[in-house]
């Protein structure tokens, strides 16, 4: 388990575990020092229910002003770094002051607790959910332990979900019908369609399928925006005569994808694109870049 | 850059196969240790290899087959679940993730294999899928190959599902249209790859297209084996969807290749039973396909399918399989415009031979196609190409080599239209090969009507055509003339009075033929006639005292008209010669007055006409040698003759030919026979001549060159005498030849000359008749050497 790593040493162990730990799903987490550990997967509305266990160090005598714990739901931006924006904060006492001479355990309980937003691990922005318990003491620093857990949400099939079909091109020069199943993906979609050459008559040389992050952060002034470019998928080799139908499928499933979010807590959105590239003999690009909603789907995850 | 080195390509041809083996060393080891993960990247990464643009098909089909080889072994582990333990189904999806088209297709196809033979989807669902993905591939090359592969993997599964009976005909069905389709889009791309780089290597690119005409072609291979495609299905579907392919890809080399490759592949009986449909699709392709060659071969296979059973032969009457190759042949014509002559022509060669093949017993079908052969060389200007006239050749020796009678070509109305399209060398050429097909075959024409028509056939030699200006080669010439010469031999006929006729007609041909041909085809004319004659000497019995267009007289006018004609030429001595047989034949037909008539003219030529004395000469003993055969004449007419001749021997320029004329003359007197004339006085008369011819013949010589030269002369002479000694001839003794002997003698001595071989074999002659004793020894008994 994590121990504290403070200025000394701490004079007790804290440890935080759930009831359901053993069969609750674990899923990996990247942490700051670049470790991916595996934590705890919740969604929201889940009841959080466990036990934090306090041991002084042999037979150390712990004084303190109390003892609590706090759900927190936390955005970083790292531009601002240091800063988190609590959206969600819920705390619950566990002691009143007093002092500890032995291992000692509390149960603690967060009920159906609404935790609207993902867990998020971004280039510019970071969401994350923790646990997080304090012993108050007087003139020293608290002692602080954390929990990092992990929040997923799943949304039904979007009862609407069209197809993206558009004529595009370059007068005289190029003109493709492009065409894909949906606009809404599921994580583990694949990705049906087909580009119809309406027009050829610059030499092509291949044709790829591009799927683009665009994760913008702050606002106003301040915004920053980050775009990744996921997945290169060619779709096409050599140069294609008027007529022909180039079919697209692409799995999604080998790509990291999280769903889309709009404007999470006015503090970041993170959308999805899929970029169709045309490379003519020159190199020159040809591209068109159309936005899809991702979300994430139970059954598929 | 334009011509790429072929050393730089040797280089990326070794490179590229490097890239393969290094990834397939890694792959090798993933299989063996069961890594999945492992497998598929490096075989995605050796796949790439492929990607390449640098090499000609010809290269990239050696490192195509390196991959080809590494992804057996892979399918080898694909099939087998309890090495990797993925479903075919996920791994169906797995092999997709990758990032690069061509290898994931490649694996793709792979996979698909493996997942069809599974049977754990449908095959339908599965070969659609993979033939629809494969579109992501355009570039020519890279999608030939990789479209060849599906074919090539596939191919055993579909073999087992296009003969899957068991399940309804849909599954064949499936099969086919998966080939098909497959077909129709490495037919687009094969068709592409001309339309690819600069226009200045086209002829370049034509060939590395030829060199990858086979991985199209193999796909209608496939569906050839296919147990399943009836022709049922063959003609609802496959044949249908072949042909729309063919014609609407608009591109002449696949055009040809394909249309070929149909016609090779599938069976007879298919191309029988479709016909109509195959060859509507001719007219539709490109002016520039070589249509020509395609339609031979079919109806080179379907005649030769023909041959193969008489069952089958009367399924081509049933499907009217001429009619319909002909009107096909006409459309075609008519489409293309701008074909050339000898386009049109090589199909008329090809339909006729079908024709032959197929129903030599329809000389009318023959016509037709020479009909329309006509028709189609009518609305073009005369033949000058070499090409199309050497076809027109071929297309009027066809029938005379099938039917091995000359005969038969004559009743096509349509075969004299056809060579008057021929230049006129050719139309030569032609009608000696229609002479040289009568001559080989000994064929008789028999008829006036067949030799009129014959002789329009081969009017090309019997006189100048129109606007021929061109120098002939005298050999040639010759040559042609003498074949004429012989044609007439052939023409023949037991009836007298057809025979005539067919003589008049001949005549009334060669007579248009001017001066130059008469001495060739006159004699050939003259003798038929004589043949003629003497055929009725044979049968007077039955001819005389009837109303007979043919009598003897009447084909001896016609003789001297031919012959008179020779005086135009000129040419006295070959008429001369025939005059003396014409002479003869009247002797043998009774005809006095007419073989007077004959001699007269004879002297009339040797007077007027031969002037050369070489010829006169030849000329004398040949009249001398025609006149002692004659018997018709009466005294009174022979003596006339006889003197004549005599006269004009003795009037020779030099002396030996006077000598050796007027002894010969000496036979004149003396014919051997039971009413032969012998008149002993007359002979020893021309005997003594010769003898004063002789010696004064010798004075001159011995004058001029002091020299004995005709020496000879005396023992010719003296050969004479004992001829007619033997003979019995009273008025030469021995005591005569006894004097000659040493008249000869003293000439030789007096001349020192060296012993004559002629002298000395006919003293050693003299002697054996001594020696020989009996009459002919008593006889010889007084001569003393």
């Amino acid at each position: 388990m994590n121990y504290l790593v403070g200025a000394f040493k701490p004079p007790c162990n804290i440890f935080i575990s759930f009831t359901d730990g053993r069969s609750r799903k674990q899923v990996p987490l990247k942490k700051e020092n670049g470790k991916t550990v595996m934590v705890a997967l919740f969604q929201s509305q889940e009841n959080i229910v466990g036990e934090v266990v306090i041991e002084p160090i042999h037979g150390k005598k712990v004084e303190h002003n109390g003892v609590k714990i706090e759900l927190l739901g936390q955005i970083e931006l790292y531009f601002d770094r240091g800063n988190f924006y609590d959206f969600t904060s819920l705390v619950r006492e566990l002691d009143v002051p007093g002092e500890l001479y032995e291992r000692k355990t509390y149960p603690f309980e967060f009920s159906t607790v609404e935790m609207p937003y993902e867990s998020y691990n971004g280039v510019n922005v970071r969401l994350r959910y923790i646990l997080k318990v304090t012993i108050s003491r007087n003139y020293v620093s608290n002692i602080v332990e954390y929990q990092d857990f992990v929040v997923r949400n799943y949304t039904p099939p979007p009862s609407i979900n069209n197809s993206i079909k558009m004529e595009v091109g370059i007068e005289d020069c190029l003109h493709i019908e492009f065409e894909y199943s949906k606009s809404k993906y599921h994580l583990k979609d694949v990705i049906i369609g087909k580009i119809y050459f309406l027009l050829v008559r610059i030499k092509l040389k291949n044709m790829e399928l591009e799927i683009r992050c665009r994760e913008s952060t702050g606002s106003g002034p301040n915004t920053y925006v980050e775009t990744e470019t996921l997945a290169k998928f060619e779709l096409m080799d050599g140069a294609p005569v008027r007529g022909e139908s180039i079919p697209i499928r692409l799995f999604l499933s080998p790509y990291e994808l999280t769903p889309t979010y709009r404007n999470i807590n006015n503090k970041f959105s993170v959308k999805y694109y899929l970029n169709l590239v045309l490379v003519d003999e020159e190199d020159r690009r040809y591209f068109k870049q159309q936005e899809i909603t991702m979300y994430r789907n139970l059954e598929a995850s | 850059m334009l011509l790429i080195g072929a050393e730089d390509e040797e280089k990326w041809l070794a490179e590229g196969i490097a890239g393969i083996q290094h990834n397939a060393f890694y792959l090798h080891r993933a299989l063996d240790s069961n890594n999945l993960r492992d497998a598929l990247k490096y075989s995605a990464q050796m796949l790439s290899e492929l990607r390449t643009s640098k090499l000609s098909p010809q290269k990239y089909y050696e490192l195509y087959m390196r991959a080809f080889d590494e992804l057996r072994i892979l399918e080898m582990f694909f099939k087998d679940e309890s090495k990797h333990g993925v479903s075919v189904v996920d791994l169906y999806e797995l092999v997709q993730h990758a990032g690069n088209i061509l290898p994931r297709l490649y694996l793709l196809c792979t996979v698909g294999s493996v997942y069809i033979k599974s049977k754990e989807a449908p095959a339908k669902e599965l070969l659609q899928d993979l033939v629809e993905m494969c579109h992501g591939v355009q570039h020519p090359i890279r999608g030939l190959f990789l479209r060849s592969y599906l074919a090539q993997i596939s191919r055993d599964k579909l073999l087992d599902i296009g003969s899957d009976y068991e399940g309804d005909a849909e599954t064949v069905m499936d099969a086919v249209e998966f080939i098909l389709e497959n077909f129709t889009e490495m037919n687009k791309l094969w068709v592409r790859m001309q339309l690819e780089g600069p226009g200045r290597v086209r002829e370049k690119r034509e060939k590395e297209r030829s060199a990858l005409q086979e991985l199209v072609g193999k796909n209608l291979h496939v569906l050839s084996q296919i147990e399943g495609v009836d022709l049922e299905i063959y003609k609802e579907t496959v044949l249908p969807r072949v042909l729309e392919q063919v014609v609407n890809c608009k591109d002449d080399l696949s055009q040809y290749y394909l249309m070929d490759c149909i016609i090779q592949v599938f069976p007879d009986e298919y191309h029988l039973q479709t016909l109509e449909m195959l060859l509507a699709a001719f007219p539709q392709v490109q002016p520039t396909v070589d249509i020509k060659t395609v339609l031979s071969r079919l109806m080179d296979r379907l005649s030769k399918y023909a041959a193969s059973s008489a069952d089958v032969l009367t399924e081509f009457l049933q499907v009217e399989a001429f009619t319909k190759l002909s009107n096909a042949i006409e459309k075609v014509i008519e489409m293309q415009v701008d074909m050339p002559a000898v386009g049109a022509i090589t199909l008329y060669v090809s339909l006729l031979t079908f024709t032959l093949r197929v129903h030599p017993d329809r000389l009318d079908y023959v016509d037709q196609v020479l009909g329309a052969c006509v028709k189609k060389l009518s609305s073009i200007p005369k033949l000058e190409d070499r090409w199309a006239t050497k076809q027109l050749v071929a297309l009027l020796s066809a029938p005379l080599e099938k039917y091995n009678d000359t005969v038969t070509a004559l009743t096509l109305s349509n075969y004299p239209r056809v060579m008057d399209h021929l230049d006129n060398g050719t139309n030569k050429v032609m009608a000696m090969v229609i002479i040289e097909s009568i001559m080989k075959n000994n064929t008789c024409i028999s008829t006036a009507d067949k030799v009129e028509v014959l002789f329009e056939l081969i009017k090309g030699l019997i006189k100048d055509l129109d606007g021929a200006t061109d120098e002939l080669d005298e050999e040639d010439f010759k040559d042609e003339q003498n074949s004429v010469a012989k044609l007439i031999h052939m023409l023949y006929n037991n009836e007298p009075e057809e025979m005539l006729k067919i003589i008049c007609i001949v005549w009334k041909h060669i007579m248009a033929g001017g001066p130059k041909r008469l001495p060739f085809t006159v004699p050939s004319l003259v003798f038929s006639a004589l043949r003629l004659v003497r055929q009725m000497q044979g049968q007077e019995g039955d001819i005389v005292g009837e109303e007979v267009p043919a009598t003897p007289k009447k084909i001896f006018q016609l003789l001297s008209q031919m012959i008179e004609a020779l005086s135009a030429v000129p040419s006295p001595e070959l008429a001369l010669r025939l005059y003396l047989q014409c002479a003869k034949a009247a002797n043998g037909c009774d005809l006095e007055y007419v073989a007077y008539e004959f001699f007269t003219q004879v002297f009339v030529l040797y007077e007027e006409e031969i002037a050369n004395s070489k010829a006169q000469v030849t000329a004398i003993h040949l009249i001398i040698g025609a006149l002692q055969r004659m018997n018709v004449f009466n005294v009174e007419n022979r003596d006339t003759l006889t003197h004549k001749t005599t006269g004009y021997s003795a009037r020779l320029l030099k002396k030996p030919d006077q000598c050796r004329a007027v002894y010969a003359c000496s036979h004149l007197f003396w014919v051997d026979g039971q009413d032969g004339i012998r008149d002993g006085e007359r002979v020893l008369l021309c005997l003594k001549r010769a003898l004063r011819i002789a010696n004064a013949a010798q004075q001159m010589a011995s004058i001029a060159r002091d020299s004995s030269g005709p020496l000879t002369l005396f023992v010719e002479i003296l050969n004479k005498y004992l001829y007619y000694f033997e003979k019995g001839n009273k008025q030469i003794t021995a005591a005569a030849i006894q004097h000659l002997i040493e008249l000869i003698n003293t000439e030789m001595q007096s001349d020192s000359a060296t012993s004559d071989a002629f002298l000395a074999s006919t003293l050693r002659y003299i002697q054996f008749q001594k020696q020989r004793g009996g009459v002919m020894g008593a006889k010889f008994e007084s001569i003393k050497l």
